[in-house]
């Protein structure tokens, strides 16, 4: 695919050039951290920061969203009936996004977009969308990406892959989307390709070796489900955890919801809102019982599905893409580094014989 | 892009009060668009979310047969925000219905066969429905014996008496209603707790004969041993879960039980297939 060249002085001009095709979202400095948000007209994007502390999901899966209205009063036409709320999918571009960030957005999708059901919110957003992705020269030290079947320069997900070689950016369409998009910012040095993708190889190995953290996956696959599900360090994992549901509140790749219905008045709206499996009330009955009601119980799910129930339902790898988010952000320091190792180095066999 | 979340709008047509407790009411709903009845086609072993606006929804199994047809029905415990709102609904009152969802009984697998339905206290919906479906003139040549094994507290807690006893009536059923105790001196069935019933009445397990299960975990714990004492092979014994659910077609993650989704993988599950997953249910 097309490589551009793009003189750093011309990138704004470019951003600006797409703003009457595009809604522009991307990360901005607030506090102490970066953050993903719509650009305001004028409002320039910074691109300086590592990495997001919030994960991009919320851009296509916002933290809480609207379905349906309904007017309760009975005086009105349609009164108690769902009516789709307003959406707007007009198309939108996501600027800096890290290639992890991307690369999620497609193991979620594989939740979304069934061959059964089709999650209308969810696909419209991520279909209006281009994502424009930079890569990584200097990723975190908490970042495993590479052996989460991602890596600092990965392309899947994205539609554009930006490179700071320098005193410049290279730009590389990577899918129809992506070169469209390129031809509305007006930036029109095309590169010869062979060359420009070997600059862009070079800094991707420096990239990828100062990534030192990695996991082993490989053994998850093989390994029953109740076998690994009963292993004896789940109470060590789930010691120091305190259910605040951080972890998979900054993930990208979990997805899960709740739908509650908020009225005023006699106005209604149906919302879906994100929810975590490290709540108790995620699981609880409408009779008290409570399948997961014990804190080891909800750690062990929460490993159990990135690591083992998503890799035997879909067989395409960890439902992770190392981006380290939960790892730097856990305020007691479980780490899925380590849970990962625990669980892909498991022996039945050994451990009872112990 | 059709809309999964959507329920279809419903009048409530018909409410009955089940149980002495007053606990248990039967919902009869006719939909409000036409069409919406013939998109809304189920099995025998099915659920669907029940939506109040205002309020939310709640997963339900259906109650009602596929050979029914002008309504569907539903029978609701009183326990949460939602069932406590319907059952304090009115005839007419307009509401949604979003299904069905989830699998069902293995209804090709079990033509031919001997069909033993035990069941206790209100989880006798979707057994109804199935009962009602298999007795249907269309289909019961399609099925050999049929037992039924009910059970509740007392006779006021039985789900659909009249039924019961037009089913105990007939001669190409086996109906075997049990309560745990009662002092009515006209009781004229069986006294005794589900599974010392299945163990008196129900037929000696063979390769053509299925068990349906359904009921409070304490019924299926104690049933289970008796099913197995009688040689009942573990993919012959069939079982409905529950599951806290939300989206009701495996995408808000709530359900789990190991990979598999309570809503959309289930709700029916053999005792074969439960045996490598996780309990979380």
């Amino acid at each position: 695919m097309k490589v551009i060249k793009i003189d750093k002085a011309k990138w704004n001009d470019g951003l600006e050039a797409l703003n009457g095709s595009y809604s522009l979202f991307g990360p901005v400095k607030q506090n102490e951290c970066y953050e993903f948000k719509k650009l305001d007209k004028d409002e320039q994007l910074d691109l300086s920061g590592l990495n997001t502390r919030m994960s991009a999901k919320g851009l296509i899966y916002p933290h809480t969203e609207a379905m349906f209205t309904y007017t309760l009063d009975e005086g009105e036409e349609n009164h108690h009936i769902m009516q789709p709320a307003d959406k707007d999918y007009s198309p939108r571009a996501v600027i800096g996004i890290r290639p992890c960030d991307a690369d999620a957005f497609l193991l979620v999708q594989r939740n979304f977009d069934t061959p059964d059901y089709k999650d209308p919110y969810w696909i419209q957003a991520y279909e209006a969308t281009t994502f424009v992705g930079l890569a990584c020269n200097n990723p975190c030290r908490s970042c495993f990406c590479t052996s989460a079947g991602s890596g600092p320069f990965h392309e899947a997900g994205l539609d554009v892959l930006v490179v700071d070689a320098g005193d410049y950016f290279l730009a590389k369409a990577i899918t129809e989307k992506g070169e469209a998009l390129l031809k509305v910012t007006g930036w029109d040095n095309e590169l010869d390709s062979d060359t420009a993708e070997k600059e862009i190889a070079a800094l991707k190995n420096d990239a990828e070796a100062k990534i030192s953290s990695t996991i082993l996956t490989d053994n998850l696959k093989e390994m029953p489900i109740t076998a690994v599900y009963d292993a004896p360090f789940w109470e060590d994992v789930a010691f120091a955890c305190i259910n605040c549901g951080t972890c998979t509140y900054v993930c990208p790749t979990c997805w899960c919801f709740d739908i509650q219905d908020e009225v005023h008045g006699t106005s209604g709206t149906r919302m879906r809102n994100w929810d975590s499996c490290m709540f108790p009330l995620f699981t609880l009955h409408g009779s008290g019982h409570n399948p997961r009601g014990e804190k080891v119980q909800r750690v062990r799910q929460r490993f159990m599905h990135k690591l083992k129930y998503y890799v035997d339902k879909y067989g395409d790898g960890i439902q992770c893409v190392g981006c380290g988010r939960c790892v730097r952000a856990c305020p007691v320091n479980i780490d899925i580094r380590k849970v990962c190792d625990l669980m892909n180095n498991y022996d039945e066999a050994t451990c009872a014989a112990q | 892009m059709q809309n999964p979340y959507l329920p279809y709008p419903v009048r409530i047509d018909e409410i009955i009060t089940e149980t002495e407790d007053r606990n248990l009411k039967t919902f009869k709903f006719v939909f409000l668009n036409d069409g919406d009845e013939e998109k809304f086609s189920y099995q025998a072993g099915q659920f669907a979310e029940l939506s109040i606006a205002g309020k939310g929804e709640i997963p339900i199994g259906i109650a009602s047969s596929p050979t029914e047809k002008g309504f569907v029905m539903f029978t609701v415990n009183k326990v949460g925000l939602v069932s406590t709102f319907l059952h304090n609904m009115k005839m007419g009152d307009i509401m949604g219905i979003r299904g069905p969802l989830g699998n069902y009984y293995p209804w090709d697998a079990l033509e031919g066969k001997n069909v033993v339905i035990i069941g206790g206290g209100f989880a006798f919906t979707t057994l109804r429905s199935s009962i009602v479906y298999m007795l249907d003139p269309a289909n019961r040549s399609k099925f050999g014996d049929i037992h039924v094994i009910y059970g509740a507290r007392s006779p006021g807690m039985l789900l659909y008496r009249n039924e019961l006893a037009e089913w105990e009536a007939r001669d190409d059923i086996n109906v075997h209603i049990t309560v745990d105790a009662t002092d009515d001196p006209d009781w004229k069935y069986n006294v005794g707790f589900v599974p010392t019933i299945t163990e008196q009445k129900a037929p000696p397990a063979d390769e053509n004969t299925y068990a349906i299960i359904c009921g409070p975990p304490v019924m299926i714990k104690f049933t289970q041993p008796v099913l197995d004492k009688q040689g009942y092979k573990h993919d012959h014994i069939i079982m409905s879960l529950e599951n806290r659910m939300k989206c009701g077609i495996g995408m808000c993650g709530h359900c789990n039980v190991g990979k598999e989704f309570v809503c959309k993988d289930g709700p029916v599950f053999t005792l074969a297939q439960l045996s490598h997953i996780p309990k979380e249910y």
